[in-house]
This record gives structure tokens, sequence and C-alpha cells, in this order.
């Protein structure tokens, strides 16, 4: 599924990634823990595309396909998902209306019909239920006045919606109280299945207990430092990151 | 000094220039090197974008029409004027008076391609009586069209404007208000969406005489390859004028390089006694949101579209005459999806 090989990126002239491999296969969800700086957010970045970082090294690829070089759009046509750290607010635009775009544009990118109004409405109602979304929001503008956690509600929404093959959870769990945490890590659990694969990125065990991951890695100085299975998440927060910070 | 004078007496130093302080944007007499015949008679195509709103239609074709609209309480007018001939010159003259509530939907339709069009208006709302006046200018890429209009309020009057502009060669929509107090409201906003070539220009003037006044002006806009936009927007207070109550907010966006908006928000205030504000912003389109639309799926260009279109949906938001403000936000989309 995604495979990444010895990817280095920098952030105008700041080398933020070093040699960075790690490899998902189909099915699997991967925790990516680290400390602050480590270039969590900067691999869910350059993953995704995002204008000022600059790949000076290395392949990433998607099913095979060179993500590299595709525009961010083409990326997320190919099934890759960012539920962001900090989701943007988009004013003017009904929540309901961008994620009906978003999902029509990438239907177009495959190829696909588009989902009719009232096709996409019934989806819509069903995910925000599950989401405990009141579907009155979703007629607001995108996630303007909304709160940190119902900005990260409204991240699994769509993704929930746009059902990726790949998504990327930039520390979805900041922001959350125990209760949304346990409401997102379910809308999360339902979309796992051995088609789908997950990177979560996070800080804290504490959202891996909601969210089981197959294999948890270390990033640190912009490089995978260690890779195990999730009783390295436990171990990290016993000792913390200190031994891999040098 | 106008185009109007400069069309009728086929005097070319009539036009106003660079040097005028009120057309420095906005040149005329460097874009036009020789007068045009004056255009004949000539036949108006379709209904107008307005058509199926208006109680009646009045049309003025090359400059020639009815000069005169007496609108009575609950009418909706439908007011084209339409150029029809290359490369000619037209004015127009029209006098509008209104008696009630109603509702003035004026367009300005470019058939013909090179032409020079100008139309005088005079609009008179009496006491109690309110207008809202939508103008959607429709001009030919290679045209030069003015539109003037001074209107007068009648104390406890209200006047709400919303003019949409695409832009021209040169393209001007003026409007001049004497404001008389007395519990008057004015509403005076715009949006102009400019890409190519054009210029596209809203001038306005309201001139508060009297006290307990109220104006709330929005204007917005998006100019982008090389289009450029001007704005001039001039508010005063005369000495006396206590109690106005003013706002005054342009916002544009400049989606290229080679694009530009020249923005003059005034206000001159004489008075002690008054509430006037006024907000100017110019910028991109915000990059993260961008990215954020792409990372969902949305290509570059409808991303930019839908956030441009969010942008400015505030001033369409805020016409009041239903069909008229889908009329508006159906034309909105079309100029941004248009390449």
């Amino acid at each position: 599924m995604l495979s990444i090989q010895e990817l280095s990126a920098s952030v105008g002239e700041k080398p933020i990634l070093n040699g960075l491999s790690l490899t998902v296969p189909a099915g699997e969800v991967h925790a990516i823990m680290g400390p602050n700086g480590a270039g969590k957010s900067t691999l869910s970045y350059v993953l995704t595309g995002r204008e000022g970082y600059e790949v000076t090294g290395g392949t990433a690829t998607l099913d095979g396909v060179n993500l590299l070089s595709l525009a961010p759009e083409d990326r997320a046509a190919k099934g890759l998902f960012l539920s962001f750290q900090y989701p943007l607010e988009i004013p003017g635009v009904p929540a309901l209306t961008f994620v009906r775009a978003a999902l029509n544009a990438q239907r177009k990118a495959r190829s696909e019909d588009e989902l009719a109004a009232p096709a996409f409405l019934k989806l819509a109602r069903e995910k925000a239920a599950a989401l405990k979304i009141d579907f009155d929001m979703l007629k607001r503008p995108l996630n303007v006045g909304f709160s940190g956690g119902e900005k990260k509600r409204m991240e699994i929404l769509q993704m929930a919606m746009l059902e990726p093959r790949f998504s990327i959870l930039d520390e979805t769990d900041s922001g959350l109280d125990i209760d949304a945490l346990k409401i997102v890590a379910d809308g999360v659990n339902a979309l796992r299945g051995p088609d789908r694969s997950m990177l979560v990125i996070t800080h804290y065990q504490r959202l891996l207990d909601y969210i089981k991951p197959d294999r948890v890695s270390v990033l640190a100085n912009g490089r995978i430092v260690a890779t195990g299975g999730p009783e390295l998440a436990l171990e990290l927060e016993k000792s913390g990151y200190d031994r891999y910070a040098a | 000094m106008s185009l109007a004078l400069a069309i009728a007496t086929g005097d070319l130093t009539q036009l106003p220039s660079r040097r005028d302080e009120a057309w420095r944007w906005s040149d005329l007499a460097g874009q036009i090197l020789d007068m045009p015949a004056i255009s004949p008679v000539g036949e108006a195509e379709g209904e107008g974008p307005f058509a199926v709103l208006a109680d009646c239609t009045t049309v003025v074709v090359n400059g020639r029409g009815a000069e005169r609209i007496d609108l009575l309480a609950g009418q909706t007018v439908a007011l084209r004027f339409v150029s029809s001939s290359d490369g000619t010159a037209h004015a127009a003259q029209m006098v509008v008076t209104v008696r009630g509530k109603a509702t003035l939907l004026e367009s300005y339709e470019g058939q013909a391609t090179g032409y020079l069009a100008h139309a005088g208006l005079r609009i008179d709302v009496s006491a109690g009586a309110s207008l809202e006046r939508i103008v959607l200018a429709a001009d030919a890429a290679d045209a030069i069209a003015v539109s003037k209009a001074d209107v007068t309020l009648a104390p406890g009057a209200s006047f709400a404007q919303t003019v949409l502009i695409c832009g021209a060669k040169r393209q001007r929509i003026e409007t001049h208000l004497e404001h008389p107090g007395g519990g008057a409201n004015v509403r005076m906003d715009g949006l102009y969406l400019i890409s190519g070539r054009r210029h596209g220009d809203i001038t306005t003037v309201v001139d508060h005489i009297a006290r307990d006044g109220t104006t709330n002006q929005l204007i917005k806009g998006m100019v982008r390859d090389q289009g450029r936009a001007v704005f001039q927007g001039k508010i005063m207070v005369a000495h006396g004028a206590d109690g106005t109550d003013a706002r005054m907010g342009h916002h544009a966006l400049i989606l290229s390089d080679r694009a530009e908006v020249d923005a003059k928000p005034e206000l001159l205030i004489f008075a002690d006694d008054v509430q006037c504000a006024h907000g100017n912003s110019i910028g991109a389109l915000d990059q993260a949101a961008l990215f954020y639309a792409r990372q969902r799926g949305l290509p570059l260009d409808e991303a930019k579209t839908m956030l441009t279109a969010a942008f400015v949906a505030a001033v369409v938001d805020r016409i009041e005459h239903e069909g008229a403000r889908a009329i508006a936000a159906a034309w909105t989309a079309a100029r941004l999806e248009q390449g």
C-alpha cells in the first residue's frame, strides 16, 4: 500500500526529514510517535503535497503510484486523505457543499459518476449521526466558529464520506475530551478494513487505546528510529523519547 | 467634461483623462483616439437578464428609446441599455421617479463590439418611497462604457443599490447620491469580477447634507489575469449632518501577479456627532485553505472558484429582491467559472 523509501525533505533551507523509510501494508494501522519537532507533521504534508515542503530525496508510493509527482488533488483522488491537526475554516462554504464538491471531484477524477443530491444527503445524515454531529451544523460554513473537538469530528466525517484508501491522522486526538475521543476513534475504526490503511500520528499513547495499531514507529530527527508492536507505545509512555532524541 | 459630452459634440478634448482626479485610474482620453460615428437605430436581441422578474421592460438600444420611467408602489421594472452596433458611439438619458416601494433591474448589454456607450440617469425617490436598484453591467470586452446616475432622496426615503460588473476595455458605473438625512437609508453595494484584460470601475459619492441619515456600503471583488479594478468611494458628511451613520467596506481578491486593484475610500466628515467607519483590504486567496480544499480532492481551479465565490457571496446575499438575488448569484458563478 504505502511505501516510503529514504525520504528527505526540507522547509526553506532547513532539512526536516532525513532519509525516512516506512512501509504500511494494506489493512494495517501504523502509529507514528515522536517528540515535538521530529518531523511528524512535515511527513504528513510532504505525502499530501503541501507547497513549501521540498522533497530533496527518496520516494513515496501509494499502490505503486509515485505520490510525489502528483498534484495534491490527484493524490486525494488516488485515495490519500489527511485529517489535519488544525483543520482550516472555509468561510462562506457550507460543510455539506464543500464535502459534496470534494466527493464529486474525486469521483470525476476516477471516472466515476457523480453522487446525486438525495444519495449524498442520505449518506451525510448517516455518517453525521454515527459521529454524533448535529446535521444542521453541516449547513454552516465549514469549521467556522466550530470548537476544536467539532473540527476534529468534521475531519472524521469527511474521511467517512470520502472513504479514502489511505488516511493520515495528524494528532487527531489533540483538543478532544475523552467522550469525543471515543466517538472519533469509533468513526476511525469503522473505516478499518483489509483494503484500507492508516498512519496515526500522535504524541500520546492515549489515542492508541482506542485505535489499536498493528505497528508503532518512533520518528525522531526526521527518521524512523524504532519500530515494534503496540507494546512499543506503552514503553514510550513510560520511558519517554529521550533515548531516541540524540 | 464627460464621455456623453464628447459623444454629443465629437470633441475628443471633452473626454476625461488621467489629469482629472476622478478619472485618474480610468482614463478615457488615452483610449479613444478617434470619435466613432453615432450609432444607427438598432435592435435588441433577447429579453435581457431580468425579463422573468419584471412587470414591464423599458429598452434603450444604441441610446434610443424611452427617456422616463415612473415607478409605482410594488412595481418591478427592467431597464435595458443595449449596445447593438459595432464600433459606434451613443449616449442615453433617463429619468426615473419612484413613488412607493419598487425595484429597478437595470442591465447593460453588449451585443456588439468596440462601441462607446454612455448612460446618464437621474433617479428621484420621493418621501416614504424606497427603491432597490440592481445594475448588471455586461459590456463587451473591447467596449468603452460609462453609466452615471445622480440619485436624490427625499427625507425618510430609502435607496439600496447593488452594482455587478465584469469590466470592458473601460467600464465605469458611477453613482452620486445626495443624502437628505431625516431617517433616510442608503445601501450602496457593488461587486466586480474582472478577468482577461478588462477594466472595471465602481465609483460612488454619497453626500450627507442633513442629520440622521445612514449609509452602508459593501464592495467586494476579484481580479485575475491582467484585469484591473477601480473602486472610488466617497462619503461626505456636511457640517450639521449630525447623527449620520456611515459605513464603508471594500475587500478585494487579487488572483494573479499581473492583476491590479486601485482603491480610494474617502470619508470627509465636517460634523461632530457622527459614526463613520471604513475598512479596506486587498489580498490573495488563503493558501492554507486552498491546500485544504485540494487535499480533499478539489482541483486547483475549482478550489479557487469555490473560495472566491464564497468571498464575494456577501454582496449578493444583501440583495433583497429574491429573484434578482438568484440571477446575481448565477451570473457570479458563471463569471467565475469562465477561465
